[in-house]
């Protein structure tokens, strides 16, 4: 028996955890409502009234550039990741040729490569082929890194598939191909739309990839444009809020959104049934 | 972030490799399966595998970027060894590690028991909420602690406020107290995804285990430590396995926040290899840190996997 003090604690303490969670947040969206250029800006709420702060911020460190060129390469990421994680993830699972578990170890190993023991040849190699400065320069590595997370994550799915759903397919006289495209990607969805928030979560907030990739070009992405204004503004602290708000809007948007598919992938991981 | 989890789920190879023919079932896919898996390796094996390789033949050699490269052996490594800055830089991160991953599971641990696996209705919400820090972009973070930290920020204030004025200090600028004020950041992100995979974990472990625990009189201490604790060594393997890599590689909060300053009081690995090679151009011995901060990585993981158990 759950005695009821216990109850009434756990309540009171999970709420203090979530105000500690929340509360920075609220107090940056009152700061970036607030007047601009103070050096020691008060929290008002009865002030919070500058929207306008939000077009001063977004014209100044040109946002408007960097959330497309944010939008363009995290896009193209998600789509691509995820259309070569599939059929990846589905050959690991249910195909039989020789070396299959020697690649699958070599996707896992990829895992835990960090990025910074890979950020110096990408810089000069791809430099060396013409592909750095540009969307591609940050695609291309990190759709090299998606892969290997998506891979192992459909793989798992594929795995948990009844067998005897595979059987009847091919014995309707499906190949491999229409069994992966008929039968096991609409059962699939869950995960794939799982995957896709992982992926634009992770990709729209990379930092030290696009830093170095287009360091020499114009191209900015959201969280670029973000960290060079606030090198130019080090204690605007109101723009620097809206800034920073801009920034993360469309990852909370679309994890707000999407929450539960994305919680569930991270509990159905991360947890033991 | 679930990868290493999902591994302990699953065999590796779905057990030994079934090459065999009698072992497959007539019609199941096989040599076409190279076609399936060959888009994602191409993409995987040139900008991931290959520039690791890479970066571990750059590490044995002496580089600017534009000269040639000059064989130096194992000097890069040695030089980590004997430089104070490269030192500390990794003693920053196990301290970083205390903040990124100790403290928020001793206190997700903490709550957790008090909870006592009560069933908590709005959990949707405590979830949105408690992921939040965790899923915005790190050098967002970053520039609102900057805020909150600044000298007349809201901590300062807060902490005069409630009369305890000597306490307050510029945060970041202060020799000490800059990597545990950046390291409260980590604790900030870390605790609330720590505690909705704790909550969730705690919730499957069976209710005859503490029915058990009670008729043989446990107490509540006892109940935590012989049917909590253990029950959770899987949940607790894979947050330890998030939260110590994340400390390990906070590139884009030391960035923003402090480039490893003042002095080098919070140089860490990851910007060091930043540092090293696109500022001052020493290449080879931003690959050496590169490599060892990987090598790092992998064998805490690696130690990480065999405590939790996730072997079986």
């Amino acid at each position: 028996m759950i005695s009821r003090r216990d109850q009434v604690l756990g309540y009171v303490f999970l709420t203090i955890a979530a105000i500690a969670a929340l509360a920075p947040f609220v107090g940056v969206v009152i700061l970036a409502l607030g007047e601009p250029g103070q050096i020691a800006p008060t929290l008002d709420i009865s002030q919070a009234t500058h929207f306008g702060n939000f077009g001063d911020v977004w014209n100044i460190a040109s946002f408007g550039a960097s959330m497309k060129a944010s939008t363009i390469i995290t896009v193209t990421i998600v789509v691509v990741s995820v259309v070569l994680s599939v059929p990846a993830g589905y050959a690991l699972a249910l195909a039989h040729f020789p070396g299959r578990s020697a690649i699958f170890l070599l996707f896992v190993f990829g895992l835990l490569i960090p990025l910074e023991a890979m950020i110096i040849p990408l810089y000069f190699d791809m430099r060396k082929f013409g592909l750095a400065d540009n969307y591609w320069s940050v695609i291309l590595p990190d759709i090299g890194f998606s892969v290997a997370f998506g891979a192992f994550w459909m793989r798992a799915f594929f795995m948990g598939v009844d067998r005897s759903l595979t059987e009847a397919s091919r014995l309707d006289g499906a190949n491999s191909w229409q069994t992966l495209t008929r039968i096991l990607l609409p059962l699939a969805r869950p995960q794939l739309l799982t995957l896709g928030v992982l992926f634009f979560v992770w990709n729209w907030n990379d930092f030290l990839l696009p830093l170095v990739m287009l360091a020499g070009s114009e191209i900015q992405t959201a969280p670029i444009s973000l960290v060079y204004f606030q090198g130019q503004h080090t204690t605007d602290y109101t723009y620097l809020a809206a800034g920073a708000l801009i920034t993360i809007a469309p990852v909370v948007l679309i994890y707000i959104l999407l929450q539960r598919s994305f919680t569930r992938g991270v509990l159905s991981g991360a947890t033991k049934d | 972030m679930s990868t290493e989890a999902a591994l302990a789920n699953t065999p590796v190879g779905g057990g030994r490799p079934r090459t065999s023919p009698s072992s497959v079932a007539p019609g199941e896919p096989r040599k076409v399966g190279y076609v399936y898996v060959l888009p994602a390796l191409v993409m995987y094996v040139l900008f991931v595998l290959a520039p690791f390789i890479h970066t571990i033949f750059l590490s044995f050699f002496s580089w600017d970027g534009i000269g040639p490269q000059e064989f130096v052996g194992l000097d890069n490594y040695k030089d980590i060894w004997k430089s104070p800055v490269f030192r500390s830089s990794f003693v920053h991160s196990i301290v970083l590690i205390i903040f990124y991953a100790l403290i928020p599971l001793l206190l997700a641990l903490l709550l957790v028991s008090i909870m006592n696996r009560s069933k908590i209705r709005g959990l949707t919400f405590y979830r949105t909420a408690l992921f939040l820090p965790y899923i915005v972009a790190p050098t967002a973070v970053a520039v609102i602690w900057r805020w909150l930290l600044s000298p007349d920020g809201p901590i300062n204030s807060g902490l005069t406020a409630i009369g305890l004025g000597a306490l307050t200090r510029p945060w970041l600028g202060d020799f000490t107290f800059a990597l545990p004020a950046v390291g409260m950041v980590g604790t900030w992100v870390m605790s609330g995804l720590v505690l909705v995979l704790l909550l969730a974990g705690v919730q499957k472990i069976p209710t005859s285990l503490y029915e058990a625990a009670r008729i043989d009189g446990a107490g509540a201490w006892w109940e935590f430590w012989a049917v909590t604790l253990p029950g959770l060594r899987y949940e607790i393997a894979v947050v330890l396995v998030l939260t110590v890599t994340a400390a390990l590689r906070n590139f884009d909060i030391i960035y923003v926040m402090t480039s490893g300053g003042p002095g080098t009081s919070t140089i860490v690995p990851s910007y060091l290899v930043y540092q090293q090679a696109f500022i001052v151009g020493s290449l080879g011995g931003a690959a050496a840190i590169g490599f060892v901060l990987a090598v790092m990585i992998a064998l805490i993981n690696y130690v990480i996997a065999r405590i939790g158990g996730t072997s079986s």
